[in-house]
């Protein structure tokens, strides 16, 4: 049988164009402007070589912002855990268990800045947060007031949203585990946690990796709760914010374009390092 | 992207040809980059309302006015006059932000109010020159705002004075009824409404943040010189003792050192907050005169009395006055690349002179003679002195402004003095003020 090379590359044809229209040509344009003096406006632009690379790299305060990424990393670590957890837990016989993976993984459905908004809501003193410590018997704070609270408050904010996309992935990795290797280890009285430890753990396991290199990249590059709850005021910036705003409150395009690049390269040299360190075997 | 800016700089090279005069050339152009285009980047007035004709595009800000048809009522009115013109617009919520990545094109509409990102020696590149500055400063206000090598750019409708909003009833209560008239004075008046009534004396809206940028527009009210924005073009130091600067960050910084403002900034919402002073719940906000209409509609709603809402000016007296800086709003300005320009202008000319926006809204018309509107009658009758920045520099002030990354017009600028002065972040006043001369002294030095 004859098979046309091309038929595939038909099928691709559509995905390729709009990953190539709104991802490389995107990263393309942002890579040359990095090189510019650019505003983003002026029609012209002078070519300043490695100059704005050299102004961001001696500039170490630009650099500080990482600090609140920790916040995010804890976060992170804390969503997988759970989300193993529950993922662990819905896939075997428990009641309502459809109706609680819908709950678990709604919050990720909803838009962001909805998020943001109900959240600020939440977090407000005397709001909602504050209230059902009370019942506790636990004094108000200003979750987003204070500046050594708010980033956790934030990282929580983000550990709720995303959860639920971790627990479906685990699910769906957990239900390609043939059921049989579960029956043998049940008739050997293996318990539920040495059931995780030796069945599911290993079986999933270029999934865990896979969400610990989103987990990092995100938490290096957060934006969206933190640019819509606080603005990255108050303690709160990050780095992908700061770029933004050296972009569009100061007219540094160029500049802006080299963090961004930046950026880049660290969450690139930073999911190499994580390779190299766990490498996955070899299926 | 790319290819749609050099095609600007490309038609920008017909300058100064009289647009009657450019059939053929715009036909040509039409041919050679395949988009509409009226070549010349004049707009002058037309004379004739019968010979104007097109269909033109204004974009708005004021997604309020697009939504309750006050804008479709003006486009009727409008065409009374001009009845081959169709006006559409467009209201855009995020107007600075859509408007200034839509300037990368040649698609910003034909009328735009121009968004404030927008350098002022850019101004000749996106817009169509509307006459000397010699003859349109004659009829309206602002005008060398927007004015480069002598041609006009934009015209506002409306100018701003600023000052505190205030609710009247509270600040009675609490035993005052004459404006501070030094800052110790107004810190002192607001411990008196802490200490009297329970309301929150001052409201920063540190979270909307734009309501705080305000605070930049008081430069000008303590020393009453026209020439205070200019003169930040000369100085490495426009934050040292004395200078306007100085005064008005300190005092908002003491504000709120002293808790005289809200318990938690971080979660202040502008909508709620028009609630909040309308009812008493909060005493006073630094804000511009457009923002007392809005107070006096919210306490309708609310059901207290718009009486209540008062507008008080900075805390400060020159030669035995207040003064108060009047500033343009937005400026309204003609697509460079708007194939009905005089379409166009026409409808800038007759929304500015003819609509009577200004008026509804009770703001202060830039249209010269125009009497104030009535929620300054007590400034007037306060013998508050109205003043107008000049702007021989505004295009370097600009530069060192951007390059220094202070912001005298973005929001973390405010945001760190409340921070740091409610202990939020490191440093005190001292610190704040001693690191912004210093950034601004470096930016002054590298953009020379």
């Amino acid at each position: 049988m004859t098979s046309r090379w091309f038929t595939p590359w038909l099928y691709l044809l559509v995905p390729l164009a709009l990953l190539v229209t709104f991802t490389y040509l995107p990263v393309v344009d942002m890579v040359s402007y990095s090189f510019t003096d650019w505003d983003g406006l002026s029609p012209v632009s002078d070519f300043v070589g490695l100059g704005n690379y050299v102004d961001l790299l001696t500039r170490p305060e630009l650099f500080q912002v990482f600090a609140v990424s920790l916040c995010y990393l804890v976060g992170s670590a804390v969503q997988i855990v759970a989300a193993l957890y529950f993922a662990t837990v819905l896939s075997f016989h428990t009641r309502f268990r459809n109706l609680f993976k819908g709950i678990l993984f709604f919050p990720y459905l909803i838009n962001g800045v909805a998020v943001g908004f109900v959240f600020l809501y939440f977090f407000q003193p005397g709001g909602t947060l504050d209230t059902v410590l009370h019942w506790f018997g636990l004094g108000p704070r200003l979750w987003l007031g204070n500046p050594d609270l708010v980033n956790w408050s934030l990282a929580g904010v983000s550990v709720w949203r995303f959860m639920g996309l971790n627990m479906v992935l685990f699910i769906g990795a957990i239900q390609s585990i043939p059921p049989d290797l579960y029956e043998a280890s049940d008739l050997d009285g293996a318990s539920r946690w040495q059931r995780f430890r030796h069945i599911i753990a290993p079986g999933i396991r270029p999934i865990i990796g896979l969400s610990a290199i989103l987990a990092i990249s995100g938490s290096l590059s957060v934006f969206e709760i933190p640019f819509i709850m606080t603005g990255g005021a108050n303690n709160s910036e990050t780095f992908v914010i700061q770029t933004v705003k050296l972009a569009f409150t100061f007219d540094k395009t160029g500049l802006a374009s080299a963090a961004a690049v930046v950026l880049l390269l660290i969450v690139l040299a930073v999911t190499w390092a994580q390779r190299r360190l766990f490498p996955e075997e070899a299926a | 992207m790319t290819t749609a800016r050099t095609a600007s700089a490309r038609r920008r090279i017909a300058a100064g040809v009289p647009a009657a005069a450019t059939g053929a050339a715009l036909a040509l152009a039409l041919a050679a980059c395949g988009s509409g285009g009226d070549s010349s980047t004049g707009a002058p007035s037309p004379t004739d309302p019968s010979q104007v004709s097109g269909t033109i595009t204004v974009l708005t800000n004021r997604t309020d006015q697009v939504q309750d048809g006050t804008l479709d009522g003006y486009a009727k009115r409008f065409n009374q006059i001009y009845p081959h013109v169709t006006v559409k617009f467009q209201g855009l919520t995020d107007y600075e932000g859509d408007v200034k990545i839509r300037m990368n094109s040649s698609d910003y509409g034909d009328v735009l109010s121009i968004p404030n990102s927008v350098p002022l020696k850019q101004y000749p590149v996106f817009f169509a020159a509307l006459g000397p500055a010699a003859d349109l400063s004659k009829t309206y206000d602002f005008t060398d705002h927007a004015t480069v090598n002598g041609q006009v750019y934009g015209i506002a409708n409306i100018g701003t004075a600023n000052g505190f909003v205030y609710n009247k009833a509270v600040w009675k209560r609490a035993g005052v009824t004459d404006w501070p008239a030094t800052p110790q004075q107004f810190l002192d008046d607001l411990q008196a409404i802490r200490a009297k009534t329970g309301a929150t004396p001052y409201y920063t809206n540190y979270h909307d943040g734009w309501p705080l940028t305000n605070w930049g527009n008081a430069l000008g009210s303590p020393s009453c010189d026209p020439a205070a924005n200019d003169k930040l073009a000369d100085t490495d130091r426009p934050w040292a003792a004395g200078q306007d600067l100085n005064t008005t960050d300190t005092l908002l910084y003491d504000i709120v050192h002293d808790k005289l403002s809200e318990a938690d900034p971080n979660t202040t919402n502008w909508e709620n907050s028009k609630n909040l002073l309308a009812t008493g719940k909060t005493a006073t906000m630094w804000l511009g005169s457009w923002a007392v209409a809005q107070m006096r509609a919210a306490a309708q709603t609310a059901g207290a009395s718009p009486d209540d809402i008062g507008f008080m000016p900075f805390p400060t007296q020159r030669d035995g006055h207040f003064c108060t800086v009047v500033r343009p709003d937005y400026q309204y300005a003609v697509n460079v690349h708007s194939p009905n320009k005089a379409a166009a202008r026409a409808w800038l000319d007759w929304y500015i002179t003819k609509s009577g926006d200004a008026q509804a809204a009770l703001s202060i018309s830039s249209v010269k003679g125009t009497p104030l509107p009535s929620d300054l009658t007590p400034y007037q009758q306060a013998g508050v002195k109205f003043i107008q920045l000049t702007d021989d520099k505004t295009a370097q002030v600009d530069q060192i402004d951007k390059a220094s990354e202070i912001g005298l017009n973005a929001q973390d600028y405010p945001q760190r003095i409340v921070d740091v002065a409610r202990g939020a972040a490191a440093g005190d006043l001292t610190s704040v003020l001693d690191d912004l001369n210093a950034k601004w002294a470096k930016a002054k030095g590298t953009v020379g």
